[in-house]
């Protein structure tokens, strides 16, 4: 039986409730009859043979690039680059699909007797993996033949040593990316492309690149011009990478892209209930739920969150393409689609999401506030394709415990962004005019960025500028459930339950909304016609 | 013009105590109230203030003088420098110990007024007979210098001596005191005041020798060790010998009230005090005409200089106090005994009528106006107009009720039913609380505990204070709640009779005219409230503006140097934590987990050593770096830093930091911690100063390179690094968690106790220091215990789930069960 595509459903009186995400828990809500819920499609099947697959694709490359093994000659400098721990999603089952790719490159490599290789964690300005997450990414062989040398490196944007200005666009955008990568004679790129964002020119030109370059793109104008980030076409943050690529290209760099997708298979056997659709629950779905339910009900957040930051996701790879970088995107995107599509007829007035314990930068640590207004009104917001799923004006209703709490380590600049920036302003082009320099060329912040764990400085801006396009065309955000000082923080608005806040949603929306669900993760694109 | 205020014009007083709470109120009057007069006022010199200096800064910048400052306007500088004299003395020295300029200035005065009194019931029994028992007298003889002087420039001099007294050297027994000299009196023990001024004398010299005694001096030490704990040689001994002189001040209060006891009265104040009338009798009786005040208890205004008005902590005001704050549940009474207050300024008229009729009459024609001799006049409320206890009671509970006093999380205080107990019970109740509290605070501060839970320990030391203070008020003036005696006035109604319209009017001093239920209502009750900077509303606390106002303060840009401790100051860790995360950091599971329990096994002594001596401590403890790899250190010290110290880092700490950085103070982190510890903290600090290990062949010897910067060394790092680039100590800050690091932080200007232990918490709150609770970020990762990453590579060699793996797991969890 081949998978069934997404669903909107419509709820009647014979709807059972629905699950909301909240945080490291979840609840059951009962949805106001006439409100629909869209639902991912089912996992499309793997590849039956992921290894066979990519060798064919290092084999038989797309668009004007030789086949993999012609690149190789001895002597030459080889570079591959991956994505870092923000992919994928919950972090998969090993073996990572990095570990295949780089395994079969690297063979190909050994039989071309190339002696100069090195492997270099994409980071752009995310923070350094752990030496455990490199090894669950990369697989023992490969971690240890490479880090005890040094030769397994991680991007670091404030290296002047090791950075290379390539020129500037004809919009003037500064590219500025890794030396190692940019000079050697073959920089190979391997992707993870959970969501229709990533991938394409964006990997080299951001993964690679430093502050100087990122900030032509990574900024409020930008986002607000991108509808969404997730619609490469609309996407005035795609349309800079593309120029900064070719610019890339055309300065000589030479990018073997390799990138896969993944089935949305995200949950394990325990948690597996999270997937499925409410009213097909069979008992032991029905006893998953109870059980997961009543155990993270009585543990603290702190074990919850622990419990879910162990979970490896059981996704598995429906394609993997390699060659020229826009060429093998072009394929990349449209198995996205596949995944993920659901077509849905007209926006609506409320939109309710809820939101799980993770997004792409808090993988083991926690969501914190400035987080959890990314994940939503960032993230899954720009779950879209044509129109904001929720009309210009209307309410984003999301469930969060948003406690105010951060991880130290890993986003110490988040906290005085927290305390410091959004005490005075939530307005993303005020907060990039008066603070973002300071944050960027902190010195602490360099510092840890360069010798630990921690975001780069600026990297709370990114998150609320991803907030952008979403804040600008949103009447109101409400989050049920969250921890009010924080909320208040954030510039949004607190309600206990979701019937408040409906009640609440209807002072900006009128007496009789039509609200829509977002039922996700399994992450799922809203093709809105 | 009326006849007192005609008599008065153009007059010049001397008056002694004019600092006090009825002092400021006379000077006050006198300059307002008559016309030209003048003051000359006899003034302890301080030690920076000159006494005119003394008088401006501790009289007239009172809020008692805002109405005159009103009325004169722009002249009420040049007023007061014309009519405002002031000159060096002291009421406890012979002769009053003036000069000859001071002599001279008070032969030019006509009325001299002694108000100057120890009325607080803790004085020790020597100062008090100094001041209340001797003073009377020697101002009599001062008083009779001058007038010699002055007769021998061919000037009158002084012709009228009031001393101030208080109505209860008529003793507390039951029935009528009249307003006559105590010789009259049937109720006092004749004693002889001059045995009793050398016995006073002598006792203060036997205290002061028992105080000496080596076991004593040893007690003392050890009592500051336990309030200080290592803070250094300098400060324990400073500490130690301010708890011997406040041993003797408590043997002299004790002796004091035991000796007042003995005699019928209730305390050394009404004792030293009825000496005191009966020396000025009997050796100047004859000599200077004198007129005795004695009011009864004191209490704020009820008109003048404005309704309310009040200096100082008065008598009555802590009690009220402790109860609105619940603290003191009963205070001892009768419902239909008399409380006989009486405001000031009655008492103040009083004073000044007397003056205007003695001078009135000298040159006075009539035989009936001669000078017959000291007299008395009582200034009191219970026989004209009796305020019974029960309705004192009564109007407090209503008025708290209404008003209630809000706690620290703004929550009203509900003011408990007053029973009327017996002096008995409530001192047994609030033995029983000041003793429980005592009991607590040794508990609670011999626990390792900080931040929050310290202030909350600091607030606990304060309540005790509280409960003290309660207590010593019910030992002391629960006699006067209970006292029976009621003090006429006639005489005082007489003067009132013989005063014309016009000086009632000015110079009120009827105590009919006070309506009990205004006035404890309206006036008393809702200025004390005022003085006592208690929360009166909910929501935001005093104390969190004036910390507002004190990181104001610290964060300006006028500083120059902010010192740091590290441990519990910027992180949650210590050098207990760091060597257990590195040590473990290479070790395989089943030696890791036999690590631990030895370290926790070791805990106890390792913390006791710590406190002992941090010093002792440092040294021993890092002997267990010995023959361990220099480079490997140096290397884990980075992951040290960022898996565990980052972790338990304060962010508001490292803030802060920066935020001195910011405004371009210079930084200076000072810390017992090792170099290869504190390596990673560096963009922080201008300037870090730490403990290093001596290296031999690439690895540690264990042996510190050089004394750690620790206790009052901590200070002279600081003060040499001020020194050195030229910045000041005074604009300083110093940040620190414990009472070892008190040299530091009393060395610069501003101290801030972070997240204070006891002991350093309770200094904090004594010294009025700031005070910063900083926390861990509460979403980082947070091990039970202090372990490095398992080395997987180890791991994985020796096999992880072998049975002695297991066993050592099971050991942790049951370990982290335990917790």
């Amino acid at each position: 039986m081949s998978p069934r595509p997404g669903f909107v459903l419509d709820v009647d009186s014979s709807t059972p409730p629905t699950l909301f995400w909240h945080g490291e828990r979840f609840s059951l809500e009962t949805l106001p009859e006439g409100s629909r819920v869209i639902y991912a499609p089912e996992p499309i099947d793997p590849l039956r043979d992921p290894q066979a697959a990519i060798r064919h694709a290092l084999t038989h490359p797309e668009g004007d690039r030789d086949p993999l093994p012609a690149l190789l000659f001895s002597g030459m400098k080889l570079t591959i680059a991956f994505d870092d721990i923000s992919l994928p999603l919950p972090p998969m089952e090993r073996p990572d699909i990095r570990q295949l790719v780089i395994e079969q490159v690297l063979d190909l490599a050994a039989e071309a007797g190339v002696d100069d290789v090195e492997l270099i964690v994409a980071l752009a300005l995310h923070r350094r993996m752990t030496e455990p997450e490199l090894r669950h990414a990369l697989g023992d062989r490969i971690y240890d033949a490479f880090a005890p040398n040094g030769l397994l490196t991680q991007h670091d944007a404030e290296d002047p040593d090791n950075l290379v200005f390539l020129g500037a666009t004809d919009q003037g955008e500064e590219v500025e990316i890794n030396k190692r990568g940019a000079e050697s004679d073959l920089l190979v790129y391997v992707n993870i492309n959970l969501v229709a964002m990533d991938g394409g020119h964006k990997s080299v030109a951001t993964g690679l690149a430093s502050y100087r370059s990122l900030r032509h793109h990574h900024n409020p104008e930008t986002m607000r011009r991108s509808k969404s980030f997730m619609d490469q076409h609309k996407s005035e943050l795609h349309s800079s990478n593309w120029r900064m690529g070719r610019l890339i290209r055309d300065a000589g760099v030479k990018v073997f892209q390799i990138e896969s997708t993944l089935n949305n298979d995200t949950f394990p056997g325990a948690f597996h209930f999270l997937q499925k659709r409410e009213w097909e629950w069979k008992a032991k779905d029905r006893l998953g739920f109870v059980a997961a339910a009543a155990a993270l009900d009585r543990v603290p957040a702190r074990h919850a969150r622990k419990i879910f930051h162990s979970v490896r996701a059981p996704h598995r790879m429906t394609s993997v393409q390699a060659g020229e970088v826009e060429a093998v995107h072009a394929l990349t995107t449209a198995h996205v689609w596949e995944q993920q599509g659901v077509v849905v007829e007209g926006q609506t007035d409320i939109l309710t999401m809820g939101l799980p314990y993770i997004s792409p930068y808090n993988v083991n640590s926690i969501l914190n506030p400035i987080l959890v207004a990314c994940l939503g009104l960032g993230y899954f917001f720009n779950l879209y394709r044509g129109k904001p799923l929720v009309r210009e004006g209307g309410v984003l209703i999301m469930t969060h415990p948003t406690p105010w709490e951060f991880n130290p380590v890993h986003h110490p600049s988040y906290i005085d962004f927290f305390e410091e920036v959004l005490s005075e302003t939530t307005d993303p082009t005020v907060i990039s005019e008066r603070y973002e320099e300071g944050f960027a060329t902190d010195p602490w912040y360099i510092h840890l960025y360069r010798t630990g764990h921690a975001y780069h400085g600026v990297h709370p801006f990114y998150m609320w500028y991803w907030c952008a396009h979403a804040l600008q065309h949103l009447g109101a955000v409400i989050i049920v459930g969250g921890d009010a000082k924080a909320v208040h923080r954030l510039g949004f608005r607190a309600a206990s339950t979701l019937a408040d806040a409906l009640e609440m949603a209807r002072d900006v929306v009128g007496t009789s909304p039509t609200l829509t669900h977002l039922h996700a993760p399994p992450i799922l694109m809203a093709d809105v016609q | 013009m009326t006849r007192v205020r005609d008599a008065l014009a153009g007059r010049r007083f001397f008056i002694t105590g004019a600092t006090g709470f009825l002092g400021t109120a006379l000077v006050e009057r006198i300059l307002r109230s008559i016309p030209d007069s003048q003051v000359v006022l006899l003034i302890r010199p301080g030690r920076r203030a000159s006494p005119m200096q003394r008088a401006t800064k501790e009289i007239l910048k009172n809020d008692c003088f805002d109405r005159l400052r009103q009325e004169l306007g722009d002249g009420f500088d040049a007023a007061m420098a014309d009519r405002v004299s002031a000159v060096p003395g002291d009421v406890a020295t012979d002769g009053l110990g003036l000069d000859d300029d001071g002599l001279a200035a008070m032969s030019r005065c006509d009325v001299v007024v002694h108000s100057a009194a120890s009325v607080s019931f803790d004085s020790p029994l020597d100062a008090a007979v100094e001041v209340n028992l001797l003073g009377p007298s020697r101002v009599a003889a001062a008083f009779v210098a001058a007038r010699t002087l002055a007769e021998s420039d061919g000037r009158t001099g002084p012709v009228h001596y009031i001393p101030v007294s208080t109505a209860y050297v008529a003793g507390t027994h039951q029935g009528e005191a009249r307003e006559e000299l105590l010789d009259a009196n049937p109720f006092t023990v004749e004693v002889d005041w001059r045995h009793e001024v050398s016995a006073a004398r002598r006792q203060r010299g036997d205290s002061e020798a028992e105080s000496r005694q080596p076991a004593r001096l040893v007690e003392f030490h050890r009592s500051a060790r336990e309030e200080l704990g290592g803070a250094g040689l300098h400060l324990l001994a400073e500490r130690a010998e301010r708890l011997r002189e406040d041993w003797v001040k408590k043997q002299m209060v004790a002796i004091g009230q035991a000796r007042a006891q003995s005699l019928g009265w209730p305390d050394a104040y009404p004792y030293t005090k009825a000496l005191g009338e009966r020396a000025l009798v009997a050796q100047f009786g004859d000599t200077v005409p004198i007129t005795i005040i004695r009011p009864s208890i004191i209490e704020s205004a009820l008109a003048e200089p404005r309704p309310g008005w009040i200096r100082g902590f008065r008598m009555a005001e802590p009690i009220i106090i402790s109860y609105a704050r619940g603290l003191l549940r009963e205070f001892p009474g009768v419902p239909e005994g008399i409380t006989d207050v009486i405001p000031v300024d009655l008492v103040v008229a009083a004073i000044i009528a007397v003056a205007g009729e003695a001078l009135d009459h000298i040159g006075s024609d009539d035989p009936a106006d001669a000078y017959a001799g000291p007299s008395v006049y009582h200034v009191a409320s219970g026989v004209r107009n009796p305020f019974r206890y029960g309705r004192l009671v009564e109007l407090v509970t209503a008025w708290f009720q209404e008003h209630p006093l809000y706690d620290q999380d703004g929550q009203p205080i509900v003011v408990p039913e007053w029973s009327f107990p017996g002096r008995g019970r409530v001192q047994r109740q609030l033995s029983r609380a000041s003793a429980a509290m005592s009991l607590a605070e040794r508990v609670v501060g011999s626990l390792p505990i900080r931040g929050k839970r310290a202030e909350w320990m600091a607030a606990l030391e304060e309540q005790h204070l509280l409960a003290d203070r309660a207590l010593g008020y019910v030992e002391l003036y629960g006699a006067y709640t209970e006292t029976e005696a009621l003090y006429r006035v006639d005489r005082l109604l007489a003067l009132w009779d013989r005063m014309d319209d016009d000086d009632r009017t000015a110079f009120c001093l009827d105590p009919g005219v006070i309506d009990w239920a205004t006035y404890v209502r309206e006036i008393h009750l809702p200025s004390i409230i005022e003085h006592a900077r208690v929360r009166t509303a909910p929501g935001k606390s005093i104390t969190t503006n004036r910390a507002d106002r004190a990181r104001k303060n610290i964060l300006s840009p006028d500083r120059h140097v902010a010192a740091f401790d590290l441990e519990n100051t910027l992180i949650a860790s210590n050098v207990v934590d760091s060597y257990a995360w590195l040590a473990s950091r290479h070790l395989p599971p089943v030696e890791r987990a036999a690590f631990v329990a030895d370290l926790v096994a070791e805990a106890p002594s390792l913390l006791a050593l710590d406190r002992r001596d941090r010093g002792d401590f440092l040294r021993s403890f890092y002997r267990r770096y010995e023959g361990a790899p220099v480079a490997r250190l140096h290397d884990d010290g980075w992951d040290l830093f960022h898996h565990l110290l980052l972790a338990k880092s304060f962010p508001a700490g490292i803030a802060r930091v920066r935020a001195h950085q910011a405004l371009g103070h210079r930084t200076i982190l000072i810390t017992g911690a090792l170099d290869f510890v504190v390596e990673p903290f560096r963009p922080l600090f201008d300037e870090i100063v730490c403990a290093s290990l001596g290296v031999e062949d690439g690895k540690f010897t264990g042996r510190l390179e050089q004394l750690p910067p620790i206790g009052e060394a901590r200070a002279l790092v600081l003060a040499d690094y001020a020194e050195s680039e030229g910045l000041r100590l005074e604009e300083s800050m110093a940040y620190a968690d414990s009472a070892s690091d008190l040299p530091m932080l009393q060395a610069v200007g501003f101290p801030v106790a972070v997240n204070p232990e006891a002991k350093l918490a309770a200094i904090a709150r004594r010294r009025g220091w700031h005070v910063e609770t900083w926390h861990k970020a509460d979403g980082g990762s947070q091990p039970l215990l202090p372990l490095g990453p398992v080395d997987r590579r180890g791991a994985a060699r020796r096999g992880r789930t072998s049975p002695a793996a297991r066993a050592g797991e099971a050991r942790r969890l049951a370990a982290e069960a335990g917790r």
